[in-house]
């Protein structure tokens, strides 16, 4: 099914389905994805460690980069005169950015949200700042990603009350702003983000409201914050359920491989983490079985390669021996850590397309 | 080990040198800088094509005293399987002037001294030849007492005789189906007739070559090569020279006029630590060109740059499009701008030091190959001299009576 409207520079096809289970291809300005994708995160504008050659040897399609903090360095006008992200970290394939609110909201002391924006004291002098709709708009459009974020009023799903009804309706109002502020439509993705906690009523509401506007994409945001597992899969599969079929779906900040899996049962299509990097630099390999520790004391004797079903680069190398004496000691133990975490991700993404499109989903 | 003298211009000698099977290298050449077997931060997959003549490395067996253990190497076959370094040719040698330096001091007749992260290790020949027999390089560097060039002369002599000593003891360690792998260390730091007995006392044990031992501990350039010349007289000519220690492309030149074949250095990984990229001009042909289109020596100073290295901290190079040397060939400058490595030094991202390792490592070994093609041409003191002309502008520190030597933040 083809989905193409005015203000997209994408289309979304389905190949196939398994129950509520998608697997399609997502062809965006600078490159075609498959989904379910995993995106890793490359918040400054490289994944740590790693060359952009490893990035497409690992299969990764789309790559994210955080408003917040490239703004700040190397800062957008500078990207803008350079001729966009893409061009200064010389990726080839598609790009991401988000909207630089929760980041701000989440890093920044004294970060506020009022009806105009983010107010937040500036890292740099501290002198009082204010991050707008328009201004997150604009400034993504300087970095000129494949896929922008609507700047959303998020927050925690632990939060309670009437903030959270606030948060969602004036995610409405901010969308429209995003929009009228966004001068490159034809070349960059505007997604929605639905919010609304862990109420289904408001999450309805919110849904509505971002349907109705016509976006190429959808996100379910505010979630993997510290709520339960049940209430998480119950508002993911709300959302999906309201969200059109014609059209990708992101849940943000989802990196866990089981919950990964879960969500593309519920019918979402992209997902990001820093997770797999993160965990990568303390020492902790993603594995078929779960998580190792590579810093524990029986790794130094155990000649096994990470994973005996994995097949990148690092498992056909080195043993968890050997990474032992690396990891958190070593630059290397780091980039290798997170070489083959990444494969990880990127394998379970394969995986997950290839056994939706061959009818073999979920095994 | 094979090594055969091909060709010589003024003192300078070309050679060829197998390593192992498949490791065929042309002389004077470079061994890259590892820790724990690897380089710092070029991966397996970058390195396989970082240069055609990046086929060796120096491994320090002091990596090797806790994690991993020589224990463990040996269980996991040795060091090139261990590490995955199958088809490099690896060198154990004790010092990699990084983190393990040993200036004798607290040396005595148990072991050299060496400061390493987890403090002063004490490291004998039994030990290290554990740890080297674990490993099984292709070639070894012996256990030396090395001392800087003020040490007093009777500790000098001593560290001549317990270098000797050791070398017997590491000698009659080796595992006799391995071969010869042997690399004496010459020592005797500032006096010549030590070097001299020190050279003379190694030449007639049974190694496959020699190390000049004791120099890049703080010496006068001048000295170092009259000690160099004084032993490398003294031994046969037939075999390979090995040193380390030395950096910066003088002190290189310096030792490959004197005869030596092989190297391995810190130099590029001090700039890639320090955000700088290796940018001395290579080619004696093209140089007037190139240097044309520079900046001058004062602008390159005022950002912390100069002829031999690009300051990439220096928001100069903020929106610099170009790659780092134009016209290298290497991963780094074919894919990736001055802007965006200063930007991820900025923001202290790991793959700035990935990339300038790369571009550092490119340029030095691309710095060795002009070497190599001048003495083929038999030129190479034409090119020593040009090549020191063109640094001439930058000493800008330097007394008329010292060299420059290395001198890193």
């Amino acid at each position: 099914m083809l989905g193409i409207s005015p203000s997209m520079a994408l289309r979304f096809e389905v190949l196939a389905r398994h129950n509520r289970a998608r697997a399609s291809r997502l062809t965006l300005p600078h490159y075609e994805a498959l989904t379910p994708l995993f995106m890793p995160v490359g918040t400054q504008g490289t994944i740590k460690g790693l060359t952009n050659d490893q990035l497409e040897d690992l299969d990764c399609q789309i790559i994210l980069g955080n408003t917040y903090h490239l703004a700040l360095r190397p800062g957008a006008d500078l990207l803008d005169t350079i001729g966009g992200l893409h061009k200064f970290m010389n990726w080839p394939r598609a790009l991401l950015t988000d909207s630089g609110g929760f980041q701000m909201v989440s890093l920044l002391h004294l970060a506020d949200i009022t009806e105009e924006g983010v107010t937040f004291q500036s890292p740099v002098d501290g002198k009082p700042m204010l991050l707008t709709p328009e201004d997150s708009i604009q400034i993504q459009n300087k970095i000129g990603a494949d896929i922008i974020m609507a700047l959303d009023d998020v927050v925690k799903t632990t939060t309670t009350g009437p903030r959270v009804e606030e948060a969602m309706y004036r995610t409405l109002r901010w969308i429209d702003r995003c929009i009228a502020a966004h001068s490159r439509p034809h070349e960059q993705n505007l997604f929605g983000i639905v919010q609304g906690g862990l109420d289904p009523q408001l999450r309805d509401i919110c849904l509505e409201g971002l349907v109705a506007r016509n976006l190429p994409g959808y996100a379910i945001g505010g979630l993997a914050g510290g709520e339960g597992k049940d209430a998480f899969w119950r508002v993911v599969a709300q959302c999906t359920a309201g969200l059109p079929e014609d059209k990708p779906r992101y849940v943000m900040g989802i990196g866990f491989p089981l919950d990964i899996v879960v969500c593309t049962a519920l019918g979402a299509d992209m997902y990001d983490c820093v997770y797999p990097t993160r965990t990568a630099r303390f020492g902790s390999a993603l594995v078929s079985e779960g998580v190792l520790r590579l810093t524990h004391a029986a790794m130094a004797t155990d000649y096994r390669p990470l994973d005996s079903s994995c097949t990148c680069m690092v498992c056909k190398r080195y043993t968890r021996a050997y990474l032992h004496t690396l990891v958190t000691k070593e630059a290397m133990g780091s980039q290798l850590v997170s070489y083959h975490n990444i494969s990880h991700m990127m394998q379970l993404s394969r995986n997950l397309h290839s056994s939706i499109l061959e009818g073999r989903f979920p095994e | 080990m094979e090594f055969v003298v091909r060709t010589w211009s003024a003192g300078a000698r070309l050679g060829s040198m197998q390593l192992a099977a498949g490791v065929q290298m042309e002389t004077p050449t470079l061994l890259l800088l590892t820790r724990k077997g690897l380089p710092a931060f070029i991966p397996p997959d970058l390195l396989q094509n970082l240069h055609p003549d990046a086929r060796a490395c120096q491994v320090s067996p002091l990596h090797f005293l806790d994690s991993p253990s020589a224990s463990i190497v040996e269980t996991a076959g040795g060091l090139h399987k261990f590490v995955s370094m199958t088809g490099f040719g690896m060198v154990a040698l004790a010092r990699d002037s990084l983190m393990d330096e040993s200036n004798g001091e607290a040396s005595s007749k148990l072991g050299a001294a060496f400061e390493t992260t987890s403090g002063r290790r004490v490291v004998g020949p039994a030990k290290y030849m554990e740890i080297v027999n674990a490993c099984k390089p292709d070639l070894w560097v012996s256990l030396p007492d090395e001392v800087p060039t003020w040490a007093a002369e009777k500790r000098n002599r001593l560290s001549v005789d317990r270098t000797l000593q050791w070398l017997d003891h590491c000698l009659s360690l080796q595992p006799a189906e391995r071969g010869n792998r042997c690399l004496g260390v010459v020592v005797g730091s500032a006096s010549l007739d030590e070097r001299i007995r020190s050279a003379e006392q190694t030449a007639t044990r049974n190694v496959v070559g020699f190390s000049l031992g004791g120099f890049g501990l703080g010496e006068d350039a001048s000295q170092r090569a009259l000690q160099m010349d004084a032993v490398i007289a003294k031994l046969p000519k037939e075999k390979l020279r090995h040193t380390s220690g030395l950096g910066l492309p003088e002190e290189v030149l310096q030792a490959v006029e004197a005869g030596v074949d092989v190297f391995d250095s810190i130099y590029p990984f001090m700039l890639t630590k320090g955000g700088y990229a290796m940018t001395f001009p290579l080619n004696m042909e093209n140089s007037p060109g190139n240097l044309d289109t520079q900046p001058s020596a004062s602008e390159l100073a005022y950002i912390g740059s100069d002829s031999a290295k690009m300051n990439l901290r220096s928001v100069a190079y903020r929106l610099d499009k170009s790659p780092l040397v134009v016209g290298c060939k290497c991963y780094t400058c074919q894919r990736h701008t001055r802007a965006y490595i200063h930007h991820l030094i900025n923001t202290h991202e790991m793959l700035s030091q990935t990339l300038l390792e790369i571009h550092n490592t490119y340029h030095y070994l691309e710095f060795f190959k002009a070497i190599r093609d001048a003495i083929k041409a038999d030129k190479f003191l034409a090119f020593r001299n040009w090549f020191t002309s063109t640094r001439k502008e930058t000493r800008v520190h330097s007394p008329a009576s010292k060299s420059p030597t290395l001198v890193l933040h």
